[in-house]
């Protein structure tokens, strides 16, 4: 790594206003991310903000609306493991379960989660090739290259990246918010709106900018969050990033679908809201395939994917599919 | 021949080691470190504090190595991937490689020279032995340590990616083999000795 300064902060207005000052300091919190885009030399900050002492941002606490409140300092394992998360929102528990390990979840804070970068590995090859979300302007090497896990929604010729976090495809399926502080105060950000499409700045993953800093996330109440699930297909059963994963809710009056909540992972530059499907189903038996079929379809006309991934969109058409009955399974 | 054991020799040559490696260690190839950015940190490692002066970029996996002397925490991929340098944390299992050693002070550090009880084996490592779970053995000290915390995990209703439904609370009896491999799957053995260690596991858990 290269060599940088560390120190603690204390107060959230005098950390955000010390990153707002300076483009070489970076917040520190669980560093599983971090620490190893340091190592890679993808990242050389010159200073770290040490944020995990701020006061009262590690909590998860349930909200008498029926919602969750999740602080940006709680830990992965945490949050997984409350009742509240497991009885409101099962498919919160699961997408956290199926990421990385124990002991990495035991460090990663859910706003680091947030914030951590794609997996494509040219972005973190700085070494050998050309990557614009690494160094803007270089090229794409994953857009005719090794794009197996790559991108199949919203790509550009810029970026064809995946983001790598599985609870943001869950916090995206339920609309969650993310609470954001910043010098000029403190705002609630739809996470439809925190995450970007590559476009032609693939360099930028998210909407925060200097000084922002992410302090909680707000998941509302919603009946469909209650019979929830979270499918993760993978190279290898555990321990790895998705090839696809479905985050899945139902709101159903007896085998009929009233409202569903759907969005996937491992397809885009940012979590994809299946929206169009969620309306489909709308009405819809779930002990009809056809029709569930026929309503998932709506969500992938608009479906590209690139020379090796092309398995992909069957592939998560089915994982849907899974999920939806999955979920019809659950009481 | 004097009578010194195996991991007295291997103790002792990894300190020398350590500090032959503090004499004669390079600036990064990024430029000199200037020397007024060591920091002095407090390490309570296995309940007895070190003071020890480290670059802020020091992991706490070659602080526990390098100066503090305690090798049997193994480097491996120093990529948060093969939970060879697993240690505990205020009693949570965490790779020690991908966090800082200044960001530790106050923290309580337990490493795998810290869970015997003076000559008698803590039962997971006595587990291992009496199983055969490992082969080389390199992977060994994180894979008891993952172990020792996974038992205390399942005793205290945490659920893993392969519980059938999170909703309900997990009692500790559900913790059968799929459950043991779920939740070791973030400690790699490429001696490929997971039958044995998930035995040991099993084993251990229902004893201890």
């Amino acid at each position: 790594m290269h060599p940088f300064t560390l120190s603690t902060a204390r107060e959230l207005d005098a950390a955000a206003a010390a990153h707002a000052r300076d483009s070489g300091v970076m917040f520190i919190a669980g560093g599983t991310d971090l620490m190893g885009l340091m190592k890679d030399h993808v990242v050389e900050p010159a200073h770290l903000l040490d944020i995990n002492h701020l006061p009262g941002l590690n909590l998860t606490e349930p909200t008498s609306e029926g919602g969750l409140r999740i602080g940006a300092l709680a830990r992965m394992s945490d949050v997984a493991i409350d009742m509240g998360v497991r009885q409101r929102a099962p498919m919160i528990s699961e997408a956290l379960l199926f990421s990385a390990s124990t002991q990495l979840r035991n460090m990663a804070s859910m706003g680091g989660n947030l914030m951590q970068r794609t997996r494509c590995a040219y972005f973190r090859d700085v070494d050998g090739t050309p990557c614009n979300k690494r160094s803007p302007g270089s090229g794409c090497s994953a857009r005719h290259g090794i794009n197996r896990n790559h991108a199949i929604f919203g790509w550009s010729d810029a970026c064809v990246a995946t983001h790598p976090s599985d609870v943001a495809v869950a916090l995206s399926a339920l609309d969650c918010t993310v609470r954001v502080h910043s010098p000029q105060g403190v705002r609630a950000v739809p996470i439809g709106d925190f995450y970007r499409l590559p476009g032609t700045t693939p360099d930028k993953d998210n909407i925060l900018g200097r000084g922002d800093v992410i302090i909680g996330l707000e998941v509302p109440f919603r009946r469909e969050a209650r019979r929830s699930h979270y499918l993760k297909v993978r190279d290898r059963q555990s321990y790895e990033f998705a090839l696809v994963s479905v985050a899945a809710g139902l709101d159903l009056d007896g085998r009929t679908i009233r409202s569903a909540r759907l969005a996937m992972g491992g397809v885009a530059h940012k979590p994809w809201r299946l929206t169009a499907a969620e309306q489909a189903l709308a009405g819809v038996n779930l002990d009809d395939p056809a029709r569930l079929r026929e309503a998932i379809a709506r969500s992938f006309t608009d479906a590209r994917p690139l020379e090796q991934n092309v398995f992909k969109a069957e592939l998560a058409r089915r994982a849907v599919l899974r999920a939806l009955q999955t979920v019809g399974e659950r009481v | 021949m004097t009578d010194v054991d195996r991991r007295t020799f291997i103790a002792g040559t990894g300190v020398g080691l350590a500090h032959a490696a503090v004499v004669t260690a390079m600036p990064a190839a990024a430029g000199p470190t200037p020397p007024d950015t060591k920091t002095i940190v407090q390490l309570t490692v296995n309940a007895k504090t070190h003071t020890i002066a480290v670059e802020d970029r020091t992991t706490l996996l070659d602080a526990l190595r390098d100066q503090i002397g305690l090798t049997g925490t193994k480097k491996g991929c120093d990529r948060g991937e093969c939970g060879a340098c697993t240690v505990h944390i205020d009693g949570r299992r965490v790779v020690s490689c991908m966090t800082l050693a200044v960001m530790q002070s106050g923290r309580s550090i337990t490493t795998i020279e810290g869970i015997a009880r003076g000559a008698v084996l803590h039962p997971v490592q006595k587990a291992f032995v009496d199983h055969d779970g490992f082969q080389c053995g390199f992977c060994t000290s994180g894979q008891i340590m993952s172990s020792v915390a996974l038992l205390n995990e399942a005793r205290a209703g945490w659920p893993s990616a392969a519980t059938e439904n999170v909703s309900a609370p997990f009692s500790y009896d559900q913790l059968g083999v799929a459950e043991v491999r779920e939740r070791l799957s973030g400690n790699l053995c490429r001696c490929a000795c997971y039958p044995n260690i998930v035995d040991a596991v099993a084993v251990a858990g229902r004893e201890g």
